[in-house]
Formats: structure tokens, sequence, C-alpha cells
């Protein structure tokens, strides 16, 4: 199963991904450089990702904490979600998305 | 979660600007800073600390101060305050002295084979060894995605407010959704020439009675709000004359001011203690697993911001790496002691040291 990351210079990665693991986790263990300073605490929003769009509505909705730490992040859009907030799971095999600026270390 | 033993803690604030002498000198006032005045305190190891926060505990404090933490010994649930107030608790015997809400900017060595730090504040702390607890660095303002807002820091953007005169007639934009921004959006309303608000969706974050009287003040034609998003920077040589905005409703477009005040919040960067001289790779201080020296004999790294084989980000590390960190700064500080290994348990010495006996 796999995830595919477009990195801050626009490079696509195929990730690796295991059940039950964080996206924001599955991304910063390959090594692509994402930020996510608070380590998945749902407190910084700097693991910002867009999702492709038709992947936003197969995503577990977002809680309300997560809706505040985008109201943060200055580059949120309607496909903005915070990835330590995902869980990944079998189907989201193929969960294509975007690093936000904010994810810069 | 507020504990009462906080109330009861008293801690040693120095004025900024002076001049101080110490043992040893702790950058950086998380949890790993903190527990190192206590295994330097019973050694009898005088500490000081800097940290650019207006209070201690760091991360815990500043990032997720009522998260539950879930592995720290003998606690199976704490929250990050609570375990700043619980650290205060425990090292109060030792006296430490706190300069907060200043960055450590440059270190120099004496002739005498000491270091002297140098704050943003101009403080000056003389010390025998020096402890780099830093974390994840130092906390400061998160910068707007703008091309070029460097050039315009300092004249035109400023990330905090330090005198409301400052902007005595200016036209600000203030940035942000929180209650940074809503607090000066109303606080200097009636000071500046004019006063606008950006945020790039309409929803505040800030504490609703501070969100109502910022609608007030649109209502009534005082402010302007802006839901869009800051696209670019205009003027020239540094001196703003607009910001470039995006929004659903208008397109793009300019938003005429003199001044960009952006309140985003904090992240953490490295900073000068990246550039103190001894070796740092990837972000991090490459230390030994007996001592936790740097490169540079003296200066000591724990906590998160060090690394090694095996190292591990986890608090209960920084705890054991500021024990064993502890032993080594007392040869250097006493050089003619000799170091006897004591249980708080049994010691009187150990005891008196902590006023339980």
């Amino acid at each position: 199963m796999k995830i595919h990351v477009v990195d801050l210079d626009g490079k696509t990665h195929a990730l690796e991904a295991e059940p039950g693991w964080r996206v924001m986790e599955i991304i910063r263990d390959w090594g692509v450089p994402i930020k996510a300073e608070c380590g998945g605490a749902c407190q910084c929003a700097t693991c910002h990702v867009f999702v492709a769009d038709d992947w936003l509505d197969r995503l577990p909705p977002k809680s309300d904490e997560e809706e505040d730490r985008l109201a943060d992040a200055p580059s949120e859009d309607e496909n903005s979600r915070l990835s330590c907030q995902i869980i990944f799971q079998p189907e989201l095999d193929g969960l294509t998305l975007t690093l936000a600026p904010e994810t810069k270390p | 979660m507020l504990d009462a033993s906080a109330q009861k803690t008293s801690m040693t604030v120095a004025d900024p600007g002076g001049q101080y002498e110490t043992d040893a000198l702790i950058i950086g006032a998380g949890p790993v800073g903190l527990f190192a005045v206590f295994e330097l305190g019973l050694l009898d190891i005088k500490a000081h600390l800097i940290d650019i926060l207006d209070r201690p505990g760091g991360q815990c404090t500043e990032l997720y101060p009522e998260k539950p933490i879930y592995d720290i010994p003998a606690w199976p649930e704490i929250s990050g305050q609570g375990l700043t107030d619980r650290l205060m608790e425990q090292i109060a015997p030792f006296g430490a002295t706190f300069h907060l809400g200043q960055m450590a900017v440059k270190l120099e060595r004496t002739l005498d084979e000491r270091f002297r730090v140098t704050t943003d504040a101009g403080t000056v702390v003389t010390a025998k060894v020096i402890v780099i607890a830093a974390g994840g660095g130092s906390f400061t303002p998160k910068k707007p995605a703008l091309d070029g807002v460097e050039a315009y820091e300092g004249t035109s953007v400023f990330y905090s407010v330090r005198k409301i005169e400052q902007f005595r007639g200016k036209r600000l934009l203030i940035a942000g959704g929180g209650d940074s921004a809503l607090d000066w959006t109303l606080n200097l309303a009636p000071v500046a020439e004019s006063v606008a608000l950006i945020h790039h969706r309409d929803g505040f974050r800030a504490a609703p009675d501070s969100v109502n009287k910022m609608r007030a003040l649109v209502a009534e034609g005082k402010i302007d709000l802006h839901i869009a998003k800051m696209t670019g920077i205009r003027g020239p040589d540094g001196v703003l004359t607009a910001i470039e905005a995006q929004s659903k409703e208008r397109g793009a477009y300019e938003i005429p001011c003199d001044t960009l005040l952006p309140f985003y919040g904090l992240t953490m960067k490295l900073g000068p203690v990246g550039e103190f001289g001894y070796e740092v790779k990837d972000g991090l201080i490459p230390v030994d697993t007996e001592k936790f020296e740097t490169s540079t004999p003296r200066i000591f790294a724990i906590g998160d911001i060090n690394w090694y084989p095996g190292k591990l980000k986890l608090i209960l590390s920084g705890f054991h790496e500021g024990a064993l960190m502890a032993q080594q700064a007392f040869r250097y500080v006493f050089p003619d002691k000799k170091l006897r290994f004591q249980y708080t348990t049994s010691s009187t010495n150990l005891q008196e040291k902590l006023g339980v006996r």
C-alpha cells in the first residue's frame, strides 16, 4: 500500500504506508522533509497538506481541534488537512497529497 | 490544569541587562533544562537559565500545556503545564536564576577559561560550564509566506508590539485570526490612522468577546476586514506601500498600508545556538553518551537538541542526559573536589540541600 506525496520542490514520492500510522509519521519516517514540530499533537499546523480533490471525501472528517489549527495556517485551502490527524487505513491506499508551505523545516 | 504547587514555587527572575556570574548556564528552560538544575544542584553547582519564552516549560507550556503526556515515569498521565509545575517545585530548593523573554545570541571565551553569554536584551552571564538544552531551538514568530518580506522587517513589518506609540498615525494591516491579532486590532484602532485586519477565513479562534468587538468596529466603519490571502508585498527600499491580496469575491487586489503586523503564532528555529562554535549536524548537536559534552569541552547539550547513536527525543532521555552531564560538570566546576555518588534516600548531605532535613 502506498501514499503519494508531492514535496515543496514539486517532486512526487511514492511511500510505502502501513495501516495505523499517521500520514505525517509515514512522510517523516521515509525522510521526506516535513517540519511537524509538535510531533502529532494537533498543536502547530506544520504538517499541513493539500489533499487531492478525489480523495477529500474519502477521509475521516476533521475534528474541531484540527479546524482550529488549520485556521492558523495562512495557506489554508478547501482541501487542507493536517497529516498528523489522518490515520492511514487500507482504504486510503493511493492517497495523494501535496505538502503545504508551512511544512518547510 | 492549574496546580496549586505552582503558586508555592517562587522563581528568581533577573532583570534584563544585568551582569551575572554563575557555575553553570543552561540555555533553555524546558523540562530537561529545569531538571538539569536539580542534578547540578545536588552537586552544589549553581545555575542560571536563559529562555526566549516569558515563562518556564518550553514546548510543554508553549505547544501543549493541556495535552496529557503518558510516558513520564511514575506519572501515568500529566499535562505539559502540570509537568512544568512539578519540576519548578522540585528544583525550588536550588534557587536558580531565570533570564526570561531573552535569546542567547553570543558566546565568547574569557581569559580565565570561562564562557560569557550575551542575550538580545543585553544581559551578560559568565559561567564555568554551558548546558545547551534548547529543544527544537528558539521559539520565533511565524513569518507570512511573502517573497521578500525580510527586506521590510524592522522598518514596515513587525512581529510584536513593544510600544503602542510607535504605531500612532500609521496605516496598519494586521494579519491573523488568533488572540494576538484581535487584541492588537482592538488596541491599535484608536491610535493608528487606519487599521485593517486580514485573515484567510471568516472564522476567528480568538476570544469570542474580542471577535464581537472587532465585528462591531467593522460594522461602524472604523476598521476594515479582509477575508483574503496575502500574496505579495509592495514598496521600495523596505518601505511598505501595499499588500497584494487574493479573495474569492474580489480576485486579486491591493490593500494600501504602511505597516504590516503578522500574528501567526510561534515556530521553532535553531537560531544562534547553532553558531556557538561546537559541531552542529543537520540542526542537532552531536555529543558523547558518557558526559553529553559537545565538541567544545565544558559545553554540554542535553534533550531534543542533541544527537548520538540511538537518540530518542523523549523527555525522560533528557532527564538521564542531565544527570550524567552534571557528573562531568562537577569535575570542571570543582576540579579539586572529590565526586561522591550519593542517593537522595540515604544521604543526609543531599537531604540538607533539598531542605527536607
